[in-house]
């Protein structure tokens, strides 16, 4: 079983929700990004709209008090006025005006005569109606309070800082004051301050009524940056925006405010201007008073909207992620599920069950055409396999055949050594070893009469059962030719002519026959194309018999063969072999050769002759590793003298 | 229980000692961080570990410390040293038992915008000047001969900051930071501190009616010692101290600024044991005295007694 991880399934699966989720990301965070941009945009058009209203009402308010003292001022400096018509005049004007919280005309050091010091007549509403003071005296020096002091100083009117009026009731007040002057010797004189007083308690419900989302809100900054109108009471005329921004180390803040109180307007985002949160700012001066007004959206509430469908929008991305995991999971394994029945199946085919039954497939897609595939391969295995039991048992049964006839081959080949117990002249010995079941050499040896023995070594062109076939008839019809008196080249021609006669297939045997007196050692021999026997003289010298060979034996009726004739002495050897012999090759191709076997034998010479033999076959074995390409057949005759002269070889060789 | 009751007998029995030995106390202004020590000093009973029981008076425009210590309706309270010089002079039998600020932080300060960059810059400008403190910026322009136009500077900095005035007096643990406040950055400004210019007037410093010190000289050395110690933890508790100071401003209906009480106090401590001090801290130095006698004695004639007379060096037995 495939671990999970490693599937099809998985993989596939894993593939495609990457990817997804990449592509969702990239989505969703230009989508972001884009309507994020967007209401910054109409948050800055709904700020300019929220303050743009709100700064004009401010304006005319503040318009319409500036006029009451610089109408007076006017009044003043057209020349000098009464006592009684001064406060008349003040007295009217904070009558005539309701946004008026009291108005004073207050005179430099003796300026409205020569006597006065402090000359300053003040009219101020006290509940319903309107009271008079005089200001100024040894507590109250006016001359150098900054209502008095700043618009003379820079010779034009001013608004002062808001401040906590404490005699009355702690109301937030600001003052409008204008310097006048006279003519005096012909020169422009500083010659008082007019100063009217105004409650800026209308101006807290005009800025708290701006109203921004839940938590947003409108807040006014004096020209040093003091918090006159903010929700927060305790900033009130207590805190700058500056030090706010050193409060919460916020550089930025600063310089925030800095742009305020120089009268820019500007949309900004700040880091946090109270609980720490993040949020847009947007600011416009209030011009006549250098004050400058300021909204604050909340980051989170203006993106409220945003954040909820994000939130919406990673749910549903997160959900659809998963099913489309769960859905691509579940089709790679619709399709990898038959693959893995296969791989099952297949399994079990391999091991040898070639009836298990194919899961069935029905779909069309690849998939189904290699389990078709695996069906079809499988029916072809089932018969191959059936048609290699088949030809398996035949085989199997020629085998046992080929066997059969190699034993019987085997028998008819004479297999008694020495051969016969009351012929002591000769010693012989022989081996054959087939190179394949069947072979087609051969050798016979037998007595004619009393002193003579005849002894053939053949092979049979052609390899396995016809060779052999062949080899039979061939030892038969030597056996049935050689009869007493007849001479070798005789036998060999009365032999091929029975061989070749009707001999279609055009088989041939090479053979060497010969027939020794045992009395005399004289061997008279005939070749019919066999390879040269080896004569091993006692003692002495191991050559190859010099006698030209004949025709083979079989393959063209009515051939003459000669006859040829040597004697032995007791103690030498005759050696016959087929060419299995000088022909065996080793692993190189290299040939066993004719010189190889000459220095063998000469090696070997004096040893028994079973021993000389089965010691070559042994080498012939070794020296081409177990590969015998052909058949070796191998006769060794030792003449021992007549039966009167016979001598100990033994004692002989001593 | 028998324990107990002893217990109880002896805290009793210590209190009614120290009760003997009452003091009330006038800062010469209304609570805030240059009082820290005072205000610190009796919220973390250092006083009464002396053994004294201190009150101390909200001072302000309508409390004047000099005239309250004068009519006996305090014991002790803090002056500048050349007022009390000025006062001594005029036949009020103070002393000094304790010279708290060691540096002036009397200031000028200049709009760089003004024009103002060096001292010799001041000639021909409009500088607005407390009333009361005009002695050392006089006795600047006077000694680099500057021609300045002079103007009253009343309790706010506004004038300076609408541009009435080319510069302005400023205490370096108070109105600096306003300006800064009200959005001036520092580089945009030029600072005179009197204490460069070799008119070191040490401000704030404890004193005694003569006849009252004598009365009781361990009381004042117990009342000094505990002082230090307030200032000593409060510049090492700022933020404790802090929270003690705008407790007591709120009491006093002050509106209260942490980050102007935070400034001051970390002003107050490099006026109070400035870096390389050769003497104690709360030691009033001889040529300090004497610098500031003489120059009140050029200035406007004041005579003044000699050091041993003005100042008891005091010094708790501990």
């Amino acid at each position: 079983m495939i671990e999970f991880r490693k599937s099809i399934a998985f993989r596939l699966a894993r593939i495609f929700s990457v990817s997804v989720i990449l592509i969702f990301f990239m989505i969703f965070g230009l989508y972001y990004r884009f309507t994020r941009r967007m209401i910054e945009k109409s948050t800055a058009e709904n700020a300019k709209n929220l303050t743009l209203g709100t700064v004009m009402r401010i304006e005319g308010i503040l318009r319409s008090v500036q006029q009451v003292p610089e109408n007076m001022a006017g009044v003043l400096e057209r020349g000098p006025v009464e006592k009684k018509q001064l406060l008349a005049l003040i007295k009217s004007a904070v009558e005539k005006n309701p946004e008026l919280y009291g108005c004073g005309v207050s005179f430099a050091p003796y300026s409205f005569d020569r006597k006065s010091l402090y000359f300053a007549p003040y009219y101020y509403r006290n509940k319903d109606s309107l009271s008079f003071a005089w200001l100024g005296g040894e507590n109250y020096r006016y001359f150098v309070s900054d209502w008095f002091q700043i618009p003379k100083e820079l010779g034009k009117p001013q608004w002062s800082e808001p401040y906590f009026d404490t005699g009355g009731g702690n109301i937030l007040m600001a003052s409008y004051s204008v310097p006048f002057y006279r003519k005096i010797n012909g020169r422009q004189t500083f010659a008082g301050v007019i100063c009217a007083d105004m409650s800026l308690q209308w101006l807290r419900e005009m800025v708290s009524s701006i109203k921004i989302l839940d938590t947003g809100y409108a807040f006014l900054l004096s020209r040093n940056g003091n918090f006159v109108m903010h929700p927060d009471a305790k900033l009130i005329m207590n805190e700058t925006i500056f030090g706010v921004a050193e409060g919460l180390g916020d550089k930025k803040l600063r310089e925030i405010g800095r742009d305020m109180i120089r009268g820019k307007r500007a949309f900004v985002r700040i880091q946090q201007l109270d609980a720490g949160r993040p949020g847009f700012l947007y600011y416009t001066p209030v011009t006549s008073a250098g004050w400058s007004l300021a909204v604050l959206f909340p980051w989170d509430e203006l993106m409220a909207d945003i954040a909820h469908l994000n939130q919406l929008v990673l749910l549903l991305g997160t959900v659809g992620m998963l099913l489309l995991f769960g859905v691509v999971v579940s089709e790679a394994r619709a399709i990898t599920g038959p693959l893995t029945g296969m791989a099952d199946a297949t399994a079990e085919i391999a091991s040898g069950n070639l009836d298990f039954t194919m899961p069935e497939t029905l779909s069309q897609d690849e998939v189904g055409m290699l389990s078709r595939a695996f069906s079809s391969m499988q029916q072809s295995l089932k018969s191959h396999i059936a048609r290699l039991t088949e030809t398996t048992a035949a085989k199997e049964r020629i085998e046992s055949e080929l066997n059969i006839a190699r034993e019987i081959q085997l028998s008819i080949l004479p297999k008694i050594f020495p051969p016969f117990a009351g012929m002591p002249e000769l010693d012989l010995f022989a081996v054959l070893k087939s190179a394949r079941e069947v072979g087609g050499d051969l050798y016979d040896f037998f007595a004619m009469d009393d002193d003579h023995f005849c002894f053939v070594i053949g092979d049979v062109s052609g390899k396995g059962v016809p060779a052999s076939l062949f080899m039979a008839v061939t030892k038969t019809l030597f056996k049935a030719t050689a009869v007493k008196d007849t001479p070798p080249e005789v036998v060999l021609g009365k032999v091929n002519g029975e061989l070749s006669k009707g001999n279609e297939k055009a088989m041939f045997v090479t053979a060497f026959l010969a027939i020794l007196n045992t009395k005399t050692g004289v061997i008279e021999f005939s070749n019919g194309g066999h390879n040269l026997p080896v004569v091993i003289r006692k003692g002495g010298s191991v050559e190859y018999l010099r006698q030209t060979g004949g025709m083979v034996v079989g393959a063209m009726e009515g051939v003459e063969f000669e006859r040829g004739t040597m004697t032995l002495a007791p103690g030498d050897r005759f050696f016959l072999y087929t060419d299995g012999v000088t022909e065996a090759m080793d692993e190189n191709k290299v040939l066993f050769s004719d010189e190889r076997l000459l220095r063998e034998l000469k090696l070997l010479e004096g040893l028994p002759v079973k021993d000389v033999l089965n010691r070559l076959l042994a080498m012939l074995v070794a020296y081409s590793k177990g590969d015998q390409s052909d058949d070796i057949t191998m006769m060794l005759l030792e003449y021992q003298g007549p039966k009167s002269a016979r001598i100990n070889p033994a004692a002989s060789r001593g | 229980m028998f324990l107990l009751w002893c217990g109880c007998v002896g805290l009793l029995t210590a209190q009614a000692a120290a009760a003997t030995r009452k003091l009330s106390f006038i800062p010469l202004w209304s609570p805030q961080a240059q009082f820290a020590g005072y205000y610190v000093a009796l919220e973390k009973g250092f006083y009464r570990g002396q053994g004294i029981e201190v009150e101390i008076l909200d001072g302000g425009p309508e409390r004047p410390a000099d005239v309250w210590l004068e009519k006996g309706k305090a014991d002790i309270g803090t002056l500048w040293l050349s007022e009390a010089i000025k006062k001594r002079a005029q036949g009020v039998r103070l002393v000094n038992v304790a010279q708290i600020l060691q540096r002036s932080a009397l200031m000028l300060v200049a709009k760089k915008s003004s024009g103002i960059r060096t001292v010799a810059d001041f000639d021909g400008k409009t500088v607005a000047l407390w009333e009361s403190f005009q002695l050392q910026p006089l006795a600047l322009f006077k000694k680099y001969n500057l021609r300045v136009k002079v103007i009253t500077q009343a309790h706010s900095i506004n004038l300076f900051l609408r541009g009435g005035a080319d510069a302005a007096s400023a205490m370096f643990y108070n109105e600096y930071h306003t300006i800064i406040n009200a959005g001036l950055n520092p580089e945009e400004l030029t600072t005179f501190f009197f204490y460069d210019y070799g008119l070191n007037f040490p401000e704030d410093g404890l004193y005694m009616l003569e006849k009252n010190y004598n009365r009781d000289p361990a009381a004042a050395a117990a009342f000094v010692k505990a002082t230090l110690d307030g200032w000593t933890y409060a510049f090492k508790h700022k933020n404790e101290a802090i929270e003690i100071v705008l407790r007591r401003m709120r009491e006093a209906g002050i509106p209260a600024n942490r980050m102007h009480q935070k400034w001051m106090l970390e002003k107050m401590q490099g006026l109070i044991s400035p870096k390389g001090l050769a003497t104690r801290v709360g030691e009033l130095q001889r040529a300090d005295y004497e610098r500031v006698a003489s120059e009140l004695a050029k200035s406007g004639g004041w005579k003044s007694v000699d050091y041993g007379s003005f100042y008891r060096a005091v010094r708790s037995s501990d």
